[in-house]
C-alpha cells in the first residue's frame, strides 16, 4: 500500500501524493501519459527511489526506507521498462543471479547445484522452449521481447508476493503478450500482488480489475478500466499524450 | 590479393579442449596429463626452487622469495580488476599487511607465525573498511582513491611520527628459516591462484562479474551489492597483505616505502603482461618482471628504460598477454587451407 508518497526532482513533482493499494490476489493497472510518474512510483515502492514524504507500507510494515534488497527479501520483485539484461551472459545464467539471492534459496530451494534446473524451468515458464538455442545464447544476442520475457523469469526467481511490471508488454508482439496473460492471470490467482504499468490497454484490461491514472505525479483517476476510460479528466490527459494502438 | 595457391592459416581448438570446458570427459591418462599437465609443473617448479639453494646461491633464493611475493601481489590485483574493481594503489594491501604484523610482534608480543596470520586477515579486513565508503565510486573513481591512500598514509606516518616515522618499524624477528617463509608463500600463491580462479568461475563470480556490468539489476535480484563488494575487496585483499606479512619478517624492519609506488605498478603491469583476466597470468607476469628487474640491475641508472622498453615491446607485440598467448597456443593447432 502506498500512503500519500510524493518525490520531486529538482523542480518536477514526478509522484505528487499518491496513494494506492493492492491486496494480495489483485491485479492493479497504472496508466498515464509519457512522463506522468509510473516509473518514479515503482521505484519508490521497490526502493530504488526514497520519497521526500509519505509512507510506503507492505504487510503493515512501513519500508520507506528500506534498501532495494531488504524488499526484495520480503518478496517485492520488478522488471525494468527498458530491459537490463546481463549481457555478456546467456539467457539461463541471467536466471542464475537471482537464484543465488537469499529470497530465492529460501523460497525456491536453489542452493548450490540446484540453480540451472530452476533457472532452466523459469525461462520455460516465460515461454523460452527448453534446449532452444535461445536460452544459451548471450542476452546481447536475444530480440527485445525475449529481453522482456528475461526480465520476467528474473522477477519470478525471486517468487514475489508484489510484482511490479513496467511496461512488460512495449515492443512485444501480439502472439507474446497472448502467450503471457495466461500467466500473469496464474500469479494472481496464486495470491500474489500484481502491478501493471501499461499503455497497451487492450492487453492490460485482460488482467486487471481496476486501474489507477496518474497525470503529472497526481492521481486524477481509479477504477474499473471501462468506467475510467469514459471519465473527462482522463481522456482529457491522454489528449495529445500517445494512446497506443491497441487501445 | 588471393593468388591461386594461396593458403591461409586456420587455428581449430583441440577436441579435448571442446570436450574439457563443457562435459568433463576424460579418455585416458594422456589427456588427464594435458589438461593437469601445466599446473601441476608450475607448482612443482614452486615447490622445488627452494630446495635448489646450493645451486642457485643465496641470492636467487631472496630474488624468488620476492618475486613469489609480488605474484600474489599481481594475483590479487587481477581478482579485483575482474571483478571491475580497478586498483591503482596495491601498496595499500601490501603496506598494511607489513604494519599491522609488525604491530602483532612488536607490541602484542605474538609468535612470529600467528602474527603473519593475524596481520595478513586484519590488514585485508581493515583494507576493505577503509575502502568501503568509496566502493559505490564507479571506474576511475575508485582508481583514483586508491591511488591517493598509499600516498596519504606515508604522509601520515611522515608527518606524525606514528608507526615508527620515517625509520619504520625495526627489530621484526624473522619466520623461521627463508625456506619456511618461501613455503608459506608459495603454498599460499598456489592457493590464491587456484582458489580466486575457482572462485570467479563460480556462480559467486557470476555474482560479481555481474555487479561490475549492470549492478542495478543486481540489486532488482535481491543481493546486497555493497556486502558482496566488500567481500570481495577482503578475499582480493588477502593475497597482497600475506605478500607484505611475510616480506616484513622477511627484512626484519617495515616502513613508509612498504607503501611506495613501485608495490602499485608492478602488480598492474605484471597482470597485464601475462594477461589480464586469469589468476595464472597475473602470476606468470610477476614471475618474469622481477628477474628480468634483477637481471637488469647490471644497467645501472639505464635500468628502469631497459625495463619499460621490454614492456612496452611486450605489450605492443603481445596485446592478449603472454600467459594468455601460450595457453591459447598450447590449446589450439594451426593448419594451412587452400583459400
Ligand atoms: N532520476 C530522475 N531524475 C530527474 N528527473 C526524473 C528522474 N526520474 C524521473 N524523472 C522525471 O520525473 C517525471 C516522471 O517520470 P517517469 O516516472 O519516468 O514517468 P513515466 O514512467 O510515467 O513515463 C518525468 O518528468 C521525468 O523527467
Ligand atoms: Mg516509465
Amino acid at each position: 500500500m502506498v500512503d500519500r508518497v510524493s518525490k520531486q526532482f529538482g523542480g518536477v513533482r514526478a509522484v505528487d501524493g499518491v496513494s494506492l493499494e493492492v491486496r494480495p490476489g489483485e491485479a492493479l493497472g497504472i496508466i498515464g501519459p509519457n512522463g506522468s510518474g509510473k516509473t518514479t512510483l515503482v521505484n519508490l515502492i521497490t526502493g530504488f527511489v526514497r520519497p521526500d514524504n509519505g509512507r510506503v507500507l507492505f504487510r503493515g510494515v512501513d519500508i520507506a526506507k528500506s534498501s532495494v534488497e531488504a524488499r526484495v527479501r520480503m518478496g517485492i520483485a520488478r522488471s525494468f521498462q527498458t530491459p537490463r539484461p546481463f549481457y555478456r551472459l546467456p539467457a539461463f545464467r541471467n536466471v542464475i543471479i537471482p537464484l543465488c539471492s537469499r529470497r530465492a534459496r529460501e523460497r525456491l530451494g536453489s542452493g548450490f547445484g540446484r540453480r540451472e534446473e530452476v533457472a532452466l524451468d523459469l525461462l520455460e515458464e516465460v515461454g523460452f522452449e527448453r534446449d532452444a538455442a535461445a536460452v544459451t545464447k548471450p542476452a546481447s544476442e536475444l530480440p527485445h521481447g525475449y529481453l522482456k520475457r528475461l526480465e520476467l523469469a528474473r522477477c519470478l526467481a525471486l517468487d514475489p508476493q508484489l510484482l511490479l511490471l513496467d511496461e512488460l508488454f512495449s515492443g512485444m508482439s501480439p502472439a507474446e503478450t497472448a502467450s503471457l496473460i495466461p500467466l500473469l492471470l496464474r500469479l494472481v490467482q496464486e495470491g500474489r500482488s500484481l502491478v501493471l504499468v501499461e499503455h497497451r490497454l487492450a492487453e492490460l484490461f485482460q488482467v486487471v480489475g481496476r486501474v489507477v491514472v496518474l497525470d503529472f505525479g497526481r492521481k486524477i483517476a481509479e477504477g474499473h478500466p471501462a468506467e475510467v476510460m469514459t471519465r473527462e479528466e482522463v481522456r482529457r490527459a491522454y489528449l495529445g499524450g500517445e494512446v497506443s494502438a491497441s487501445a | 590479393m588471393t593468388a591461386p595457391g594461396a593458403y591461409r592459416r586456420e587455428r581449430l581448438d583441440r577436441g579435448i579442449k571442446v570436450r574439457s570446458d563443457d562435459i568433463f570427459a576424460l579418455a585416458g591418462w594422456a589427456e588427464l596429463v594435458y589438461l593437469a599437465g601445466p599446473r601441476v609443473a608450475a607448482a612443482v617448479l614452486l615447490l622445488v626452487f627452494p630446495l635448489l639453494r646450493n645451486w642457485t646461491g643465496d641470492y636467487w633464493q631472496t630474488v624468488f622469495l620476492v618475486a613469489v611475493a609480488m605474484m600474489l601481489a599481481a594475483v590479487s590485483w587481477a581478482f579485483l580488476e575482474n571483478v571491475g574493481l580497478v586498483s591503482l594503489g596495491h601498496s595499500l594491501f601490501f603496506g598494511a599487511g607489513g604494519y599491522l604484523t609488525a604491530i602483532a610482534v612488536l607490541d602484542l608480543r605474538l609468535p612470529p607465525l600467528l602474527a603473519v596470520v593475524c596481520g595478513t586477515v586484519v590488514a585485508a579486513a581493515g583494507c576493505g573498511v577503509l575502502l568501503g565508503p568509496v566502493l559505490r565510486l564507479r571506474g576511475v573513481y575508485f582508481s583514483l582513491v586508491t591511488f591517493a591512500l598509499p600516498l596519504l598514509f606515508a604522509r601520515v606516518i611522515e608527518a606524525t611520527k606514528i608507526l615508527g616515522g620515517t625509520e619504520g618499524l625495526a627489530g621484526i624477528p624473522g619466520l623461521g628459516s627463508l625456506e619456511a617463509r618461501q613455503y608459506l608463500l608459495v603454498v599460499g600463491l598456489l592457493v590464491a591462484t587456484f582458489g580466486l580462479q575457482r572462485l570467479l568461475d563460480s556462480d559467486y563470480g557470476l555474482v560479481l562479474h555481474a555487479i561490475r556490468d549492470n549492478d542495478l539489476s543486481v540489486r532488482a535480484s535481491g543481493i546486497p551489492v555493497g556486502w558482496w563488494k566488500f567481500g570481495a575487496v577482503v578475499v582480493g585483499a588477502l593475497p597482497a597483505t600475506l605478500a607484505g606479512a611475510v616480506l616484513a619478517t622477511h627484512y626484519h624492519v617495515v616502513g613508509m616505502s612498504a607503501f611506495a609506488l613501485d608495490y602499485s605498478v608492478l602488480p598492474l603491469t605484471a597482470a597485464v603482461l601475462g594477461g589480464p583476466g586469469t589468476m595464472a597470468g597475473a602470476a606468470v607476469g610477476a614471475a618474469l618482471l622481477v628477474p628480468l628487474s634483477e637481471l637488469l640491475r647490471a644497467f645501472g641508472t639505464l635500468r628502469v628504460v631497459a625495463y619499460c622498453a621490454v614492456l612496452v615491446l611486450a605489450l605492443v607485440s603481445v596485446p592478449e598477454g603472454l600467459f594468455s598467448l601460450v595457453r591459447r597456443r598450447y590449446h589450439q593447432f594451426e593448419r594451412w587451407v587452400p583459400l
